[in-house]
């Protein structure tokens, strides 16, 4: 099957709450999960702000759904791209950014992080490199 | 709406036998659900009931099967964390069986 493997980038530009772009890419995500393909994920423009630190919900009414992107490592999602000057446009540093991680099997299960900043030119060649391009 | 009687209170599921509200949960709502399925609850049940809870409580996600295999297997076990012996507990699906006997939504990423 490993033939069929082709290349997903799910890219995510909106903020997190108000739409429901962010809650349903991130379902897509955990269900194409299940079908054994390369999944990488990109959070830029407002995006950035679906994997920021420490959201409160509570006067928006709406469920904080950013505990789930913690377990995209459980789901073998492991890239996970954070454009870098999105973040600064924001205001932003990778300190603000959820310390999402995996589990290396390869490398006796070690935890290791599963954020890369990459600057918009490189992932501009990265988009370049998918089989598949997701936008929302 | 349907609703299941829990203890004299009745509790509202979809028409999959999922609870449409997840604060409505506890202990007893799996108890009768596990009647209605017809499997007879043991501790080894109520242990991937809990583990499933306290996943949810975590992450705020319903893990996939696979999810959830790899993680029982992590924090009970090898003997515990493979599809044998969780659909030995659950035979309709340990993901969508026993969310539901949890009182969680069916798993993200069930297909």
């Amino acid at each position: 099957m490993s033939e069929n493997i082709k290349k997903f980038m799910f890219v995510n530009t909106k903020a997190p709450y108000g739409t429901v772009y962010a809650l349903e890419s991130l379902e897509v995500v955990l269900i194409s999960a299940a079908f054994d393909q390369s999944v990488s994920l990109v959070f830029c423009d407002d995006g950035v702000f679906q994997i920021a630190n420490n959201q409160n919900t509570e006067a928006s009414g709406m469920k904080n759904f950013s505990p789930a992107y913690k377990a995209l490592g459980d789901y073998d999602i492991n890239k996970i791209y954070v454009e870098t000057e999105s973040l600064e446009e924001r205001g932003l540093t990778l300190d603000n950014i959820m310390a999402l991680t995996y589990e290396d099997e390869d490398d006796d299960w070690a935890e290791k992080s599963s954020i890369i900043p990459v600057t918009r030119a490189e992932l501009a060649d990265l988009m370049d490199e998918q089989d598949v391009v997701i936008s929302s | 709406m349907a609703t299941i009687s829990v203890e004299g209170k009745d509790v509202e599921v979809d028409e999959e036998g999922y609870l449409v509200t997840l604060d409505d949960w506890f202990p007893a709502v799996a108890s009768v659900m596990a009647e209605i399925d017809e499997v007879e609850m043991g501790d080894d049940h109520w242990d991937i009931i809990n583990f499933l809870r306290e996943y949810y409580e975590e992450y705020q996600i319903a893990p996939a099967v696979r999810v959830l295999t790899k993680a029982v297997a992590k924090k009970l076990g090898k003997e515990k964390g493979n599809s044998k012996y969780l659909y030995e507990l659950f035979p309709y699906g340990p993901g969508k069986q026993a969310c539901k006997f949890a009182g969680l939504p069916k798993p993200t990423g069930c297909v």
